[in-house]
């Protein structure tokens, strides 16, 4: 761990000026991310994952206010960056890979087109040897016939093949980053799995660090190494998958564990867990805990700013129980 | 999975086939694509069938012609042991209603909450307008949305109750079958398992009978009682729910429940071997349709179509199971 992380966010906030005031979309998030690392970012809609994840791609629309103590890729903070420096890192040392890559692929150029241009961009290369990477790539992310693909069309692909472009694109200039939105979502179970195994093997196989960003639990504990559970903008839990599958601590974490059946722990036709309640506004000020309106251990004390508890491992949770009561018994089957 | 023969089926498909012709450039003729290949399917009262297969399966089309948009090229469909084809639609129509998967694009924006609950009744022309006021209080209670609600429009609701919402429409006309087409793919998990309670309530209460068309297979184990898999057009194997997950017998099926990702840190992502990808309808592999992609292939596979291997429950088209049967 003595090595500088890849990543390191500290105090990360964003704010988005709305017509009836300032709307606190992420609300000071730290995390850190080591080599070879793979960090999922969990959470609904609206809970500020994907806004996190543009933050520190630098692709924040500009109209979003964004601050942070800290914002740093092995060590340069990227706050204040200038444009060219930033476009020096994207696609180059830091790399992202979108949810739907109908709309990612520009249908108008070749996947050899599209492929070569980000090592035409970043390294002295010709074109030969760019086709050469991208069809090595395309082998590499299991696409048969690769020489032939390069001249087709994105429309000419199936979705599990767009797909397995967008991780070849990505992974074109070999980053020490891959930020990767829901990459899975749109895809057939079976083709999930592929896609997710193909990630998980490239990324040991490169050494990169890796934030997966996903609103399905199932995903986290497969291909995670720390969890970061994000509610209404802020990181709610932290720790390694084990422990947060394990023992999770926050009550949201909880809640969300008992919403999913899970085959062999959920008896079939039984009723769900369910979280009552919905998200509230964060529009203007919001202060305390902002799951104690759907949660059924709140307190007076948690309108008040809530403490973190840390366990020496690196466990962290946001409530102002220590452990919650019925963290450990309720979850753990005897 | 009690009283297995007992009941009539409510639903009974007998050997629907659906064909479209596609068109694939300008100057070629159309070229058939059979989306639906001879599907046999029984359905009884109270029973969940939870219809499962990748996109591109046949399963939204198999949907289409039980709700009667999509009139099948052969076979027959029939409802309570009567011919669907020869009658009016809109009797169909008052028992079998859907449910679909995004209600951000199923509920009309311009529309009140109330004039969405209530158009079925103004379609089938059921009660006056006092009734059918009365009859969206009873719905919105049912679902449980609040009675203030009526008055609002589908943008004022979060995706959970604009889902209540659709399920209320559904509902209205009382409905014996409902077809679930994915519904809750689209809203987020916390959401997702009020909806499920949801639907297996209102099943109990009235009697309902769902065909629940999904991809979650977690989420199809949890409130299934039967389940048939698709792959390209064919049910290739039907069987109560608790077998078919305990035991799955065709290798797609196989493949299928090794790709679902139970929330275990203890394991990593599994390796389905489904090495090539889903092959293209218009021209489909011959013999059986999944040997390209299939673990347990052998060469008869590659040029004989699947035998359908009935048991006591359900059954399987797969050459594997044909030949221990016939040993036995």
């Amino acid at each position: 761990m003595s090595e500088e992380p890849i990543l390191a966010v500290e105090g990360l906030t964003i704010d988005i000026p709305m017509a009836q005031g300032t709307l606190h979309a992420v609300r000071g998030i730290d995390f850190e991310l080591n080599r070879g690392e793979t960090l999922c970012i969990v959470g609904e809609s609206g809970s500020g994952k994907s806004l996190t994840s543009l933050a520190v791609m630098g692709l924040l629309p500009k109209r979003l206010e964004c601050a942070a103590r800290k914002l740093a890729f092995r060590g340069t903070e990227l706050q204040g960056l200038p444009a060219s420096a930033m476009r020096q890192l994207r696609g180059n040392r830091m790399a992202m890979i979108f949810q739907e890559p109908m709309t990612s692929l520009n249908p108008a150029y070749t996947i050899g087109d599209q492929l070569a241009e980000a090592l035409l961009l970043h390294r002295r290369v010709s074109k030969a040897e760019a086709r050469a990477r991208a069809v090595e790539l395309l082998g590499k992310v299991g696409i048969t016939a690769a020489g032939s693909r390069l001249s087709q069309y994105p429309h000419q692909l199936s979705g599990g093949l767009r797909q397995r472009v967008m991780i070849a694109m990505a992974l074109m200039c070999e980053p020490e980053l891959v930020i990767a939105d829901e990459p899975t979502t749109a895809l057939d179970v079976t083709i999930q799995a592929q896609i997710l195994r193909l990630l998980v093997d490239l990324q040991r196989e490169m050494n990169m660090a890796m934030i997966l960003v996903t609103h399905d639990l199932g995903v986290v504990a497969r291909v995670a190494d720390k969890v970061a559970v994000m509610y209404a903008g802020e990181v709610v839990e932290q720790g390694t998958a084990k422990e947060i599958f394990g023992h999770p601590s926050h009550p949201y974490t909880q809640g969300l564990l008992r919403c999913i059946p899970v085959p062999g722990r959920t008896k079939p036709g039984e009723h769900l867990g369910s979280i009552p309640g919905i998200v509230p506004s964060l529009i203007g000020k919001v202060e305390g805990c902002a799951f104690r309106t759907r949660c059924d251990l709140a307190e007076s004390a948690c309108a008040k700013p809530v403490p973190i508890h840390r366990t020496q491992g690196g466990h962290a949770w946001r409530c102002i129980h220590s452990r919650t009561k019925k963290a450990d018994t309720e979850r753990m089957p005897a | 999975m009690s009283a297995a023969g007992s009941s009539p089926p409510v639903l009974e498909l007998a050997g629907v086939t659906k064909t479209y012709r596609v068109k694939q450039g300008l100057f070629s003729k159309p070229k058939p694509l059979q989306a639906v290949g001879g599907v046999d399917l029984r359905i009884r009262k109270k029973d969940v069938l939870g219809l499962v297969g990748e996109s591109g399966c046949g399963k939204s089309t198999l949907a289409k012609i039980l709700l009667g948009l999509e009139a099948p090229t052969s076979g027959r469909v029939m409802v309570d042991g009567i011919e669907a084809a020869g009658q009016d639609r809109t009797l169909l129509a008052r028992r079998i209603q859907p449910i679909f998967q995004d209600p951000y694009s199923s509920l009309n924006p311009r529309k009140s909450i109330e004039d969405i609950i209530a158009l079925p009744l103004v379609v089938h022309k059921v009660g006056d307008s006092a009734g059918r006021a009365q009859a969206v209080s009873k719905m919105l209670d049912l679902v449980g949305l609040p009675q203030r609600v009526r008055r609002g429009y589908p943008n004022q609701l979060s995706g959970g109750q604009r889902q209540r919402v659709a399920i209320a429409r559904a509902l209205v006309m009382k409905p014996e079958i409902v077809i679930c087409d994915e519904p809750t793919s689209a809203l987020d998990v916390s959401v997702q398992s009020q909806i499920l309670n949801l639907l297996g309530d209102l099943r109990e209460e009235l009697s309902l009978t769902y065909l629940f068309i999904s991809h979650n297979l977690a989420v199809v184990e949890h409130l299934a009682t039967r389940v048939a898999v698709m792959y390209l057009g064919r049910i290739v194997e039907e069987a109560p729910a608790a077998d078919l997950f305990a035991e799955p017998r065709h290798p797609y099926t196989k493949a299928l429940l090794a790709s679902v990702l139970t929330p275990d840190p203890s394991m990593s992502v599994p390796d389905t071997h489904l090495g090539a990808s889903y092959p293209n309808p218009i021209a489909p592999p011959g013999g059986c349709h999944f040997h390209p992609r299939c673990a347990a292939v052998r060469d008869i596979c590659k040029t004989v179509p699947p035998p359908h291997v009935s048991s006591a429950e359900g059954h399987v088209d797969c050459h594997l199971y044909a030949e221990r049967t016939q040993a036995a």
